[in-house]
């Protein structure tokens, strides 16, 4: 008979903090989001498999004139998740201001509490779908004001990510690589840098690398470099098997956040043997 | 009476309410958020706030989104 205990460690997992944004604190550091799936019961399997606590959704026009197809509403527990709408597809601080206020109104409808938070997104350009950062900072600063929680994607320009803090911001979510592209985290030293100045003389301020996983390592890493969380979507819904890539980012956001507390040792130019060299019986050159 | 509605034109009779376009659209049961001429109208004002001719009004819903 095999014995199933010898898979088992005997120390349990370290106690991890959890994430808190503003008001709201959650166990999971991944952010899912509810795009691009095949069909919307992958989706909600994903999401399970994923343990994420928070889901995105866009604000869309009613499909008034088509048949009516299967709504995200029935499929997504709002009971369980927290769900946070984006601006996705605004080119314009206007625009996202007034997508922010319907978001909001239907999650206030919904009873869900993730009615008075935003995820901020102005961009720039319809091919990079990368931010606008003066139309950015102006949506940030009037959502402050209409007394949002705004979650702003962001380039990794540390600077850029300094200025929407600055206006208000509850967290900045600087991009790994372009939105869907699948490149990973191209810049790791920006988003240190992004990293080192968001926290600054305030260690829990929430950043979260939103934007360009491909798979679970660059979740892994992104954790590594001290983001807070990670926000990912298409890397899950275009995997070939969705529940399992869903598994693997869940995984992969512990391992680097605990691989970023346990303190990694220093790279070093040469080898240092694990094993003693004393009382080898073998030649040792040089010796 | 004319409003464009979600980018179309929409023929709608003259005194209708938003809470009266959701109940000719069948959508009384969805959520649904709605701005007029770029305002949002919060669903407590729906049944009071009368449309007029020519009118833009944006009817959304939450989608799938990242």
């Amino acid at each position: 008979m095999p014995d199933s205990s010898s898979t088992m460690t005997t120390h349990s997992e370290p106690h991890m903090k959890p994430l808190v944004v503003g008001e709201r604190s959650f166990n999971s550091r991944l952010v899912l989001g509810t795009g691009k799936y095949a069909s919307m019961e992958l989706m909600k399997d994903a999401l399970d498999a994923s343990g994420t606590e928070v889901v995105t959704v866009a604000v869309r026009r009613e499909r008034l004139y088509n048949e009516q197809g299967q709504s995200l509403l029935d499929f997504l527990d709002l009971d369980r998740y927290t769900v946070l709408p984006n601006t996705a597809g605004c080119f314009s601080a206007e625009d996202a201001v007034r997508v922010a206020r319907l978001g909001r109104e239907l999650l206030e409808q919904l009873g869900n509490p993730g009615a008075s938070w935003v995820k901020l997104e102005v961009l720039g350009d319809k091919k990079t779908l990368l931010p606008d950062p003066v139309g950015t900072l102006e949506a940030t600063r009037q959502l402050v004001k209409d007394g949002f929680s705004v979650m702003c994607y962001s380039s990794d320009d540390p600077i850029s990510a300094m200025r929407i803090k600055d206006a208000g911001a509850t967290s900045v979510m600087p991009a790994g690589s372009p939105i869907g592209s699948g490149q990973g985290i191209l810049n790791e030293n920006n988003i240190v840098l992004c990293l080192e100045l968001l926290k600054q003389g305030d260690p829990d301020y929430p950043v979260i690398v939103d934007a360009g996983v491909g798979q679970a390592s660059d979740v892994a890493r992104a954790m590594e470099l001290g983001a807070d969380g990670v926000l990912l979507n298409t890397a899950v819904a275009h995997a070939t098997d969705p529940v399992q890539m869903a598994h693997a980012m869940r995984h992969a956001t512990l391992a680097g956040q605990q691989s970023y507390l346990a303190g990694r040792i220093d790279k070093k130019l040469y080898a240092t043997a694990s094993s003693p060299m004393e009382g080898a019986i073998s030649y040792i050159p040089g010796e | 009476m004319q409003i464009n509605l979600n980018g179309k034109s929409h023929e709608t009779p003259e005194g209708t309410t938003i809470a009266g376009l959701i109940e000719q659209l069948n959508l009384a049961d969805q959520a649904c958020a709605v701005e007029v001429n770029k305002a949002l109208v919060t669903k407590v004002n729906h049944a009071t706030h009368t449309l007029s001719e020519g009118d833009t009004v944006e009817l959304v819903t939450l989608v799938g989104g990242g």
